[in-house]
């Protein structure tokens, strides 16, 4: 019997499988096609203290091997989501985390109080790197000393694990993990999108409203096996990668990479099932391989 | 129930210049469809385009448990779609999104529709005769060979009226205005649009104007098809003139046009 389960900083996860957040609604939308209990776990929609509208549009382009976004964090609130969101999933055997975002440390704080006292709630992570949002977001996560400020006024608030979503947008991604394994998070996800931009040349203008977005989907997949690479390094605490996952061999670059876990994010629009799709896949690799346990793989890259 | 299935293609040929019609069997899809509604179509296989593509559905036949897709090559993704051949496998997802609908009340409807958007009306006018409604569809093309799926309305019996922009075929001017002819003449009960973004505002106004019911169906860049990524929305306002962002892909394609909020 092949061991798939893993431990990310206190949220067990049965296999290491997940959906990122902002790809997934809160889960009622990909329930349609298969059973949600198949997943390890489940990252719901970045979540704010007070509902918000999120960006105009166009929103969405469709880029090489991926697509820009620049949905703006358009969410109904944190009371809400715990209200009328989280008790649908609680059918369900899959771990649930909220992404978490705010626009002043306080926020992200206030937050961080109710779902700690809300049912339903296996994790929390901490979106220090949405590029979408004009206060707050990215600019909490490029800065090692406030990332670390974060992460550690969040700590103090929860009992839940502390998830830090980290942006690759920084020069230094690895110096952005340790200062969030010092403020005290459980785990690390990236990556979050990259900022980007397209234009459409027959009007000059640029395609989405907000001029840039951020780039998801395969074409950012190196980008982000390496940045999982130099963080799984640099921390001790557990690394969930993701960035551009489709398939069952990308998922395998990020554990070789050294990754505990792996998270689907746009994939899922290319493929609805791919999520579901991987964990059958890791199974049945691993069995071929005769490895017996998901764990032996992680961080088992040659150099 | 939404499916993500494969499907098995039947057909998909040129009907009009840049207009192809494409069949595919899509098993118990079938029975689930409602005129309005839309599926998101793999139209290449490996990573290229990423994305799939929403296209409208243009009718179903039921008992064959196949459903016609009419579209438009306008980029990337359509024009990728003409290399679609028979026999080949079809990833598709539906059906999606929340339909065209229809009181029991209503006698008379009126269908207005302009170039591709006139795909899915022909759905919409078959069900709409099949519950004994009086049916009015005024179509709006370019010229002559471009104007899709006339004779699909004629069949089903509807009083079908065209507008041209050259006069190649039917009135010389805009569809708009075979509308506000008819509504001095005729008692209408419900008016649907579908259609490209200036013609869907006119018809909005004229509903306005006249006091009358109007759905329109909405085209957007999609990223997911279902509900999740939310890069589809559309801006409404409620009656309190509370505005909101929408998703066109679950909360519509088809809106009442008094939500919508059309931005100039």
């Amino acid at each position: 019997m092949t061991k798939l389960a893993v431990d990310i900083g206190g949220i067990k996860l049965k296999n290491p499988v997940m959906t990122a957040s902002g790809t997934f609604g809160f889960g009622q939308e990909y329930a349609q096609f298969y059973d949600l209990s198949l997943l390890g776990g489940l990252v719901v929609k970045g979540t704010t203290l007070n509902p918000r509208l999120g960006n105009p549009l166009p929103r969405i382009a469709e880029t090489p091997a991926g697509m820009l976004n620049s949905v703006g964090l358009q969410n109904p609130g944190v009371d809400y989501v715990i209200e009328k969101e989280l008790p649908w999933l609680s059918k369900y055997d899959v771990s649930v985390i909220v992404n978490v975002s705010g626009h002043s440390l306080e926020e992200y704080g206030e937050i961080v109080e109710r779902l700690d006292r809300a049912e339903g709630v296996d994790g929390v992570e901490i979106n220090i790197s949405c590029p979408n949002v004009k206060e707050g977001g990215m600019s909490f996560g490029t800065d090692p000393a406030i990332a670390e400020d974060v992460i550690k006024l969040v700590r103090g608030k929860t009992k839940l694990p502390v998830i830090a979503k980290l942006s690759p947008n920084v020069t230094d991604i690895a110096e952005i993990a340790k200062a969030v394994e010092a403020g005290g998070a459980n785990a690390v996800s990236l990556i979050n999108t990259v900022l980007g931009m397209a234009i459409d040349i027959k009007k000059r203008r640029p395609v989405l409203a907000n001029i840039v977005g951020g780039l998801s989907g395969p074409a950012i997949k190196p980008i982000a096996v390496r940045m999982v690479w130099q963080v799984a390094q640099a921390v001790k605490i557990p690394v969930i990668g993701m960035g551009g996952i489709v398939s069952v061999e990308d998922a395998l670059e990020f554990f070789l990479a050294g990754a505990s876990a792996i998270a689907v994010g746009a994939g899922n629009f290319h493929n609805p099932r791919a999520a579901v799709e991987i964990v059958q896949g890791l199974e049945k690799w691993l069995q071929e391989e005769k490895i017996e346990d998901i764990r032996d793989i992680i961080g088992a890259l040659e150099l | 129930m939404v499916q993500a299935i494969t499907g098995k293609v039947l057909s998909n040929e040129l009907v009009a210049p840049d207009f192809y019609k494409l069949d595919v069997f899509v098993g118990s899809m079938a029975e689930e469809i409602k005129p309005g509604q839309f599926v998101m179509v793999k139209v290449a296989s490996g990573l290229e385009p990423f994305l799939r593509r929403p296209i409208s559905i243009n009718s179903v036949n039921i008992k064959e448990r196949n459903l016609s897709l009419i579209y438009q090559v306008i980029g990337k993704g359509t024009k990728l779609m003409t290399n679609i051949k028979r026999d080949q496998n079809l990833e598709i997802m539906g059906p999606l999104g929340q339909g065209f609908t229809w009181k029991g009340t209503d006698k008379t409807a009126v269908l207005v529709g302009g170039g591709c958007g006139i795909a899915p009306l022909v759905a919409l006018a078959q069900e709409l005769k099949a519950n004994d409604k009086d049916v009015y569809v005024l179509l709006g093309a370019q010229t002559k060979d471009r104007l899709i799926c006339e004779r699909e309305f004629n069949k089903v019996g509807a009083k079908v009226q065209v507008a041209t922009d050259d006069g190649s075929w039917g009135f010389h001017g805009f569809v708009t205005e075979l509308l506000e002819r008819l509504l001095a003449q005729v008692k209408v009960d419900q008016l649907y649009c579908c259609g490209p973004l200036p013609m869907t505002k006119i018809v909005t106004r004229i509903a306005e104007k006249n006091s009358l019911p109007c759905q329109v169906s909405l085209e957007e860049r999609m990223g997911c098809g279902i509900g999740a990524c939310i890069g589809c929305v559309c801006k409404t306002q409620d009656h309190h003139g509370k505005i909101d962002y929408k998703k066109v892909c679950t909360d519509g394609p088809v809106f009442d046009s008094r939500e919508v909020v059309f931005d100039d």
